[in-house]
């Protein structure tokens, strides 16, 4: 992995960058390689209340903001919240959004910004968020801009898109993945318990679980 | 929060009467309904709209409630309701959970707003 000067990650909702990212961060932290995670919201429609139920509609977005501060903790990485609502995003002035971030990378100057691949990452605040990425490196002078790998996550992407150009295998970092997915404890069983396993048995479950959290790949945007 | 108390939750709905009470109602499969489970992903969601309510009510059906209000001018109603709590002393919160604590449904009143 090539040596960044300071790597960005934006995803719109806490535990996106456990889940996403956490391997290819840790990689990075390893290298001594500053990363900070621009959160789009406070995760304020997340279905998942704990298992048993510990938060209620007033009450998730401080519990989520907390179990992002403790992931981030965890991947030894830095925090800036974009202070948007849950579920909201695409309907933002994309513009504003598109500025906004700008403003924000100008700042911070990475040399590598990761985020969804827009119309490919399933949850609508993914494609909208990715897509004002997109748009606010678009807006730099080419010399300025930071390279962008994008998170495609539908079912049907690498038929869409052709297969990602990084693919990294983090299963050597996959308990700092693990322990990041769980500091997100109203998150994590919910998420965790929908990838159903047919077979409660332990070789099944590791298959699954390097299936699903093993690898995690990009593409490399083009810029026109 | 708990387990629907029919005349706790009925007397608390009637407390919310002939005043002006904020609103937040909401349904949800979740926006992975589509991609995991090819269901359509379907929603609503309302938050801080300002109402006056005539009269309240909460009906059991077997292990959910439904709850209906009406307005001067109309009806609000939420059913699958399986939870509450009266939130800060004064914020009436209901919710649909399903069997694994996701929430479906949820309404939810107040005198003041509810923070953004």
């Amino acid at each position: 992995m090539e040596k960044e000067k300071h790597v960005v990650v934006i995803y719109p909702h806490p535990d996106d960058e456990s889940f996403g990212a956490a391997g290819t961060i840790t990689a990075f932290r390893k290298q001594n390689v500053p990363v900070t995670y621009l959160c789009g919201t406070l995760g304020e429609m997340g279905r998942n209340m704990g298992s048993p139920i510990i938060a209620n509609r007033e009450t998730i977005p401080k519990i989520r903001e907390k179990e992002l501060r403790d992931a981030c903790q965890v991947l030894d990485i830095e925090l800036e919240l974009l202070g948007y609502r849950d579920k909201t995003l695409e309907f933002e002035d994309p513009e504003k959004v598109a500025n906004h971030i700008q403003t924000i990378l100008e700042q911070i100057e990475p040399s590598l910004v990761i985020t969804h691949y827009p119309k490919h990452a399933v949850h609508p605040d993914h494609n909208a968020l990715g897509a004002a990425v997109i748009r606010a490196v678009q807006q730099m002078q080419p010399n300025d801009r930071p390279k962008v790998w994008a998170q495609a996550i539908t079912n049907t992407a690498y038929e869409d898109l052709g297969l990602p150009d990084i693919s990294h295998d983090i299963m050597k970092y996959l308990d700092k993945k693990v322990e990041a997915i769980l500091a997100h404890k109203t998150q994590a069983a919910g998420i965790l318990g929908s990838f159903k396993p047919e077979s409660k048995k332990m070789e099944t479950m590791k298959e699954i679980v390097k299936e699903r959290l093993g690898k995690e790949e990009f593409y490399i945007w083009k810029f026109s | 929060m708990k387990q629907i108390n029919l005349k706790q939750v009925q007397q608390l709905l009637n407390s919310f009467l002939n005043k002006t009470v904020y609103i937040h109602l909401e349904t949800t499969n979740g926006a992975y309904a589509s991609h995991l489970n090819k269901a359509a992903n379907v929603g609503a969601f309302i938050r801080n709209a300002k109402v006056n309510l005539s009269h309240c009510t909460i009906v059991q059906d077997k292990d959910t409630y439904r709850v209906g209000l009406k307005m001067d001018n109309g009806w609000i109603y939420a059913e699958g309701i399986t939870h509450w709590e009266l939130y800060e002393e004064t914020k009436l919160l209901m919710a649909g959970h399903d069997p694994d604590g996701r929430l479906m449904v949820a309404l939810q009143l107040s005198e003041t707003p509810f923070e953004n």
